[in-house]
């Protein structure tokens, strides 16, 4: 996949002397202490990352860390005061006014978490904002400002002013103005943040509806992690201006890197972020099939791990069924000394699919008699999770 | 006690200073505020004056609707009775003059002031001299620069009455919400086009006060500046007073209440934030019907108090 945004060693400080709050920094000094002794405040530091093309990535951190700061510095709302930003490998530092104005104008657009939409225009005229600015002409204009808002589910409302939608309705507006354009990158900040709960979840589908049609480069800024895991392909979480992981949601959740991330999980609903994959376990009894290893061979292994049931996969890791010590006796008994490992497969056994969420795993679980296996899109045997294993998974992050 | 401090003579010392260095300017200016305020009288008295009654009777019906049109018909014609039209329409005229003028310099002086700090500290202090200063203090230097008759007055009319529409200008395009111009820039505007694309019609119900005010402010001063010969419904004024006739005192402040009553709610339904139907909605010969004037949030929320 191509890299479509990337940061490297991004600094922003506010304030009339940065070079000398730059100089603190490189001496090691902190955020806390430059701000006291100067009155200069650090708003991103040393921030590097890498957006891949397609992707959603969503920055985390409380109020204040210095997530709007580090979005702003991605079309420059805001100058860096060091570092790189590239856009498709050019850094838009260095470009003059004009090239800036035409990347902002065709490669990104922006949502905002107040909608700032223009009070003065009509529902199309905002939708067709940046269409306006870059001088398209009026007709293909309000042709695809028009489009724009059928994407978002608005195309009976583009008359109206902004004033009359509802919130939702308005971010939907916000939405269609950022997509208008068409652009290879969309900036959200907390876009979604100022809407109740059910509207907010609702535009998350959206999103993600819209994504699935045709993939964008997203950026997303959230202090809310249900939201965060919900849409986001990868997280960085911010803290105080540095970024201080970056990884997927099931990545982070496993391996946080220090307090301040692990207490963001802590809350978490990990049912609704992790995958039966996620946390499949292999410590099965695996059996494989076609190796000449029958039922009684099997019942022996079971035996010795003092274990009920096995999981029969071939030699090419595929999935082929669960077998208990009762059925493998049971196929011997009938088979007089020719059975296989096939004819003592539970009936009914169906397997997980490793992208299942945990919150869905749970009604399974809770009536199969065995540990359910789980296997990947091609079918291959993944592990399998015990009710012992789900219930450690949640009480790890409580 | 013989301590004081002799402002007064420097004041006098520095217009006197101008008298004789700055003629070249005053000049200037005669010449243009002249032009302008004697084409702008010649206008609209030589327009008949029932065309000119229907002008106005038309535009409040637009803007606010047949109660206000109607209402501007009955007191055109109270004017008309009481022998004042003629007044009326030069004061309107020196009116429309001056606050045109003081817009000419005032809305560009107040976006000024609103892009850079360092232009609003300096000219804040200046605007708040000009504005709280007593009126009549400005007769006696703009009688001194131009003599007496229409220039004087609408000079000092200009500065009497431009303070608002900087002020407000520049307070309204400050006002416009960070993200609204974040949005504007993260779009791909210009600077121009941040401007008169965002800035300018955000802060419209703001300006719009400040043009307002103005307005109000010169019909005002107007009234005032007849003491050095600016002529119009203050001469009538004037004369009450003079003659202690109260009869012509109250009939000439009438006509001078109607006048600021109709600019006044006219100015205003241009800045008040609403959507207002338009003049086929009005007519009745849109498809829609006509939407209840529906108040549209101002930039900030904040609607400036006048
Ligand atoms: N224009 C500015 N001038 C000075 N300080 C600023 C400015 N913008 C943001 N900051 C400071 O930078 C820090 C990060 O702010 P921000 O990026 O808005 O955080 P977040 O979006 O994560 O809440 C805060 O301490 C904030 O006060
Ligand atoms: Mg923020």
């Amino acid at each position: 996949m191509a890299i479509q945004i990337a940061a490297r060693g991004v600094t922003k400080i506010f304030g009339n002397r940065p070079d000398t709050a730059l100089a603190m920094l490189a001496d090691g000094l902190g955020r806390d202490e430059i701000f006291a002794r100067t009155g200069m405040t650090v708003g991103v530091h040393d921030a590097s990352f890498d957006v891949e093309a397609g992707e959603i990535f969503v920055v985390m951190g409380l109020s204040g860390s210095g997530k709007s700061t580090l979005i702003r510095l991605l079309n420059r709302l805001i100058d860096a005061t060091s570092g790189e930003i590239l856009i498709d490998g050019r850094d838009i530092n260095r470009m003059d006014r004009n090239e800036l104005i035409d990347l902002r104008r065709r490669r990104m657009g922006m949502v905002f978490q107040s909608f700032a939409l223009m009070p003065h225009l009509r529902v199309w005229q905002n939708a067709a904002f940046g269409l306006d600015v870059a001088g398209v002409d009026a007709r293909t204009r309000r042709d695809r400002a028009q489009a724009a808002l059928e994407a978002v589910g608005l195309g009976a409302h583009a008359e109206s002013w902004p004033h009359e939608l509802s919130g939702g309705m308005q971010q939907r507006v916000g939405l269609a103005r950022a997509l208008a354009n068409e652009p290879a990158v969309l900036l959200m900040d907390e876009a979604f943040s100022a809407l109740d709960p059910l509207i907010r979840t609702e535009m998350q589908d959206e999103l993600l509806r819209l994504q699935a049609e045709r993939q964008r480069t997203i950026v997303f800024i959230s202090h809310d992690l249900d939201e965060a895991i919900r849409i986001g392909d990868r997280l960085a979480i911010m803290e105080g201006g540095r970024i201080v992981q970056i990884g997927r949601p099931d990545e982070i959740l496993k391996n946080p890197a220090n307090d301040y991330v692990r207490s963001f999980f802590r809350n978490i609903d990990v049912t609704k972020c992790l995958t039966a994959g996620d946390i499949a376990r292999g410590d099965q009894v695996t059996l494989i099939r076609h190796t000449g290893e029958g039922p009684r061979a099997a019942v022996r292994q079971l035996r010795e791990r003092d274990r009920e049931f096995g999981y029969v996969r071939d030699g090419k890791r595929r999935f082929h069924g669960v077998v208990s010590v009762e059925s493998l006796l049971a196929a011997i008994d009938r088979g007089n000394g020719g059975a296989t490992l096939d004819d003592a497969l539970l009936p009914g056994v169906e397997p997980l699919p490793a992208a299942m969420a945990m919150e869905e795993v749970l009604t399974r679980l809770t009536a199969a008699p065995y540990p359910l296996p789980v296997v990947d899109e091609a079918g291959a045997y993944v592990g399998a999770i015990s009710k012992t294993a789900y219930l450690e998974t949640l009480g790890r992050t409580r | 006690m013989d301590f004081r401090i002799p402002l007064g003579d420097w004041a006098e010392a520095v217009v006197s200073f101008l008298l004789t260095h700055g003629q070249g300017v005053f000049d200037a200016i005669d010449t243009v505020v002249g032009a302008l305020a004697d084409g702008v009288q010649t206008m609209l008295s030589s327009m008949p004056g029932l065309a000119l009654a229907g002008l106005i009777v038309f535009i409040g019906f637009w803007r606010l609707g047949w109660r206000f049109a109607l209402f501007a018909a009955a007191s055109l014609l109270l004017v008309a009775g009481l022998g004042l039209w003629k007044q009326t329409v030069d004061t309107l005229a020196l009116v429309l003059t001056a606050t045109g003028l003081a817009l000419a310099i005032g809305l560009p002086l107040g976006i000024w002031a609103a892009r850079s700090d360092r232009v609003e500290t300096a000219v804040r202090p200046i605007l708040d001299l000009m504005q709280t200063m007593p009126a009549f203090v400005y007769l006696i230097p703009a009688a001194m620069f131009f003599g007496l008759g229409r220039v004087p007055g609408t000079f000092a009319t200009i500065i009497f009455a431009m303070p608002p529409a900087v002020r407000l200008t520049s307070l309204g395009i400050r006002q416009v919400p960070r993200e609204l111009v974040e949005a504007g820039i993260a779009f791909g505007c210009t600077g121009r086009q941040l401007l008169f694309k965002v800035q300018m019609p955000t802060a419209l119900p703001s300006i719009m006060a400040g043009v307002n005010q103005t307005i109000m402010l010169s019909l005002s001063m107007v009234v005032i500046a007849s003491m050095i010969g600016a002529g119009g419904l203050g001469n009538e004024v004037l004369r009450g007073i003079q003659r202690l006739d109260i009869g012509l005192g109250f009939e000439s402040g009438l006509a001078v209440v109607i006048l600021a009553v109709l600019l006044d709610r006219i100015t205003q339904s241009f800045g008040t934030g609403r959507v207002r139907p338009s003049l086929r909605e009005r007519l009745g010969l849109a498809g829609r019907p006509i939407p209840t004037a529906v108040s549209r949030p101002t930039a900030g929320g904040v609607t400036p108090a006048r």
